[in-house]
């Protein structure tokens, strides 16, 4: 029935087996290696994009490339990051986490699983492709504002289109797979109030993906019509309204920030404890905490939009809406902090990962607040400290959380335990390459540097040249990681069956490594 | 536990979601209109005032108790319109409540004819229902011959139920270019502003 890599049959060249198996598998943990391997190389091809431009910033004056290309590179970095690094990331894991966490045998939805992986080399094929087109790539951002991405966008333009709603697709089967493996297949005894955090973070994301992701299709959709089926949405002529684009985008943009970080809140959730031998402080206000976050992020995305002209009534609305959020968000915080409070704590690489996710992430949502706060957004709006708000919460934020999740759980993936030493040296690069590149941002948008343009004023050349001297150390501890990841897969000290002395969950009772098969008979939970 | 919910039934409610929510992001485009056509959000002021046939400039419309306020004109050209447009005047004193005349010149300067569409546009936004046109070129569209050139009356007026701590109303026009095979056709034919 399903074409697990043991009933392949046998008899063929062992690379079109190999081929074979990694096509048409319908295993969760393979699946789930696959993503995490694919948003590993889209997050090095993203990188590589930071990097030329960061190096284009370096000095005032344009040095190595012409401003279209910079915007080109600035707009791929985000569409790759955003949904081709960190998102991709995040369904990877909970591919191979959830049934476990659960004592489910497997996905719900297997093949449905395989075919939602596969799209997304496609979607990002013809992304990528836009690159070496005539009139190169897009160019206007990964916000995709009309009418730039419309009446001026370059032909490119449509693979970008195509492309997402290609990856929409991916993330919208993926998520209906995820509900249904969760409410379906958890094992006896395991109520919904039982399930592990990062079970129940992933659950709310999947529902957002649901809610969100269609409106992103919808809006690129809107884009392709007025494009080439002479449809006006956003073209004034018309009688269509460029800001609707705005309005439906960010509809859909700002339960995406959620997407982003949710999986990273329950990844912490689960980490935090076990360095803290202590169970997780306010489990239920943790679930209510994160369902709050989610209603919440369908009802502020005028935040993004103070500065187009609104009614002072909106704005006030949107302000408060979004400052309302920071209330769950500490309730978060607060629970982290209470786990730690008179823990026996020990600070393994997953643990620093996960403080450093607390603790940046915390500098990242205060920025958050700054900008919420209307009548000052319109200083702040549209300037590096944007750029830098958004890079505190994405970095320590959905980085450092999958990078602590990788820590934390391929001991158990691979049987064998990574070199503690050099984790700890890639955290601490980590934490200052990541300060050196990003909060100088803070102060050369507070000084009015504006985002998305190739060249700046002298005042801010001392600190832009230390965000890109961090930016290329950033860049140095990603391939120190890689290294670190082929050396435990390759061997290293045999991990035990529960692999951290605090750890607690289903998925430690089994074998390290994994079989490729587990809890084909589902386990108890009392 | 093995819910009893049937996964087919979940798997089917969770896409009608998705086919949802894809709806719902074409529904925002007629909301957005419905929310601008209340609040007056975006500026935009289509609709003919009905107060009088024959309407002349002085004609009092309501007693405005001698308030007077600004109104300054703007005009612009949409993306590949050959024309040149402009107010005749960049502003005037106008009192609340009487009926005002000002006039915008359009010359084509290209060698064919074209047919133009103005779209008007008020700021600040709550104060769109309360510039009221009563004559306008912008309820038509408008075809100028090989370099004709034309001056277009606008015949408005302030309604009293301006807000109190309104001074300058703006009133702008972009004009664009309408792509049609049958310029000589549409000469006359009223457009319908009310979609836009």
């Amino acid at each position: 029935m399903i074409a697990h890599a043991d009933n392949i049959p046998s008899g063929r060249h062992p690379l079109v087996k190999f081929i074979l198996r990694w096509l048409l598998t319908t295993n969760h943990k393979e699946i789930g290696t696959l993503y995490l391997s694919f948003s590993f190389l889209l997050f090095f091809i993203g990188g590589a994009f930071a990097l030329t431009f960061r190096a284009e910033l370096a000095q005032p004056g344009l040095q190595f490339m012409g401003a279209d290309f910079y915007n080109q590179m600035v707009t791929l970095h985000g569409l790759v990051m955003v949904f081709g690094a960190v998102m991709p990331a995040f369904v990877g894991l909970a591919n191979y986490m959830i049934p476990l966490q659960i004592g489910a045998s497997d996905m719900a939805l297997p093949r449905l699983n395989n075919f939602s992986f596969w799209i997304m080399p496609f979607a990002f094929g013809l992304l990528l492709s836009s690159l070496f087109m005539p009139g190169g790539a897009p160019d206007f951002g990964w916000t995709l504002y009309a009418p730039l991405s419309t009446t001026y966008g370059p032909p490119s333009t449509d693979f970008l289109i195509l492309g997402g709603q290609l990856m929409g697709i991916s993330s919208i089967l993926g998520a209906i797979n995820i509900i249904v493996t969760i409410f379906n297949l958890r094992a006896p005894g395991m109520t919904l109030m039982k399930m592990p955090m990062f079970v129940w973070t992933w659950l709310i994301t999947a529902f957002l993906l649901i809610m969100a992701m269609p409106v992103l299709a919808g809006v690129v959709t809107m884009m392709l019509t007025d494009r080439h089926f002479g449809t006006s949405f956003f073209e004034a002529s018309g009688g269509g309204d460029p800001l609707i684009f705005q309005h439906v985008f960010w509809f859909f943009g700002h339960p995406e920030v959620y997407i982003m970080i949710l999986p990273g809140f329950g990844i912490a959730s689960q980490i935090i404890p076990t360095f803290a031998r202590k169970p997780l402080f306010g489990y239920a206000s943790m679930v209510y905490a994160t369902a709050a976050i989610a209603g919440l992020s369908f009802v502020v995305w005028g935040h993004h939009m103070f500065a187009t002209g609104m009614p002072l009534a909106t704005e006030l609305w949107f302000m408060y809406a979004t400052m309302l959020i920071a209330v769950p968000t500490g309730v978060k915080v607060f629970n982290w902090v209470a786990t730690m409070w008179d823990g026996s704590m020990t600070f393994e690489t997953p643990m620093l990962f996960a403080l450093g996710f607390v603790v940046m992430f915390t500098i990242g949502g205060f920025s958050g607040l700054m900008l919420a706060v209307a009548p000052v957004d319109f200083q702040y709006h549209d300037t590096f400290f944007v750029v830098a708000h958004i890079h505190y919460v994405l970095y320590p934020g959905a980085i450092f959380a999958t990078m602590a999740a990788v820590y934390y759980w391929i001991p158990k993936w691979t049987g064998n335990m990574y070199d503690e030493r050099l984790g700890k040296i890639h955290f601490w690069t980590a934490v200052v390459a990541l300060n050196l590149t990003f909060f100088p941002m803070h102060f050369v948008g507070l000084g009015g540097m504006p985002r998305r343009i190739a060249d700046y004023a002298l005042p801010f050349t001392g600190l832009n040249t230390f965000a890109t001297a961090g930016a290329f150390l950033l860049g140095v501890t990603q391939v120190l990681f890689l290294y670190i990841i082929i050396k435990t897969v390759r061997g290293g000290p045999k991990a035990t069956d529960q692999v951290w002395e605090g750890a607690e969950g289903l998925e430690w009772t089994l074998p390290s490594p994994l079989p490729l098969h587990t809890f084909e008979t589902p386990p108890k939970v009392d | 536990m093995k819910s009893k919910r049937n996964p087919k039934k979940q798997i089917a409610v969770l896409g009608l979601t998705v086919a949802g929510m894809f709806g719902f992001a074409y529904a925002l485009v007629p909301l957005y209109e419905i929310f601008c056509e209340i609040t007056g959000f975006g500026g935009g002021t289509f609709e003919q005032a009905v107060i009088a046939s024959d309407v002349k400039s002085g004609y009092i419309v309501s007693d405005g108790g001698n308030r007077e306020v600004t109104v300054q004109f703007l005009a612009d050209i949409g993306r590949g319109l050959p024309w040149e447009f402009r107010p005749t005047e960049k502003q005037m004193r106008v009192k609340v409540g009487e009926v005002h005349e000002t006039r915008y010149y359009a010359r084509n300067f290209a060698n064919h004819s074209v047919t133009g569409q103005a779209v008007p546009s008020v700021t600040p936004a709550f104060g769109a229902t309360s510039l009221q046109k009563v004559e306008c070129f912008c309820f038509t569209e408008q075809t100028l011959d090989a370099g004709e050139e034309v001056v277009m009356p606008v015949l408005f007026y302030v309604d009293e139920d301006l807000r109190a701590d309104v001074g300058t109303l703006t009133l702008s026009y972009s004009f664009f270019p309408v792509e049609s095979a049958e310029v000589g056709v549409m000469n006359h034919a009223t457009a319908n502003m009310e979609h836009l």
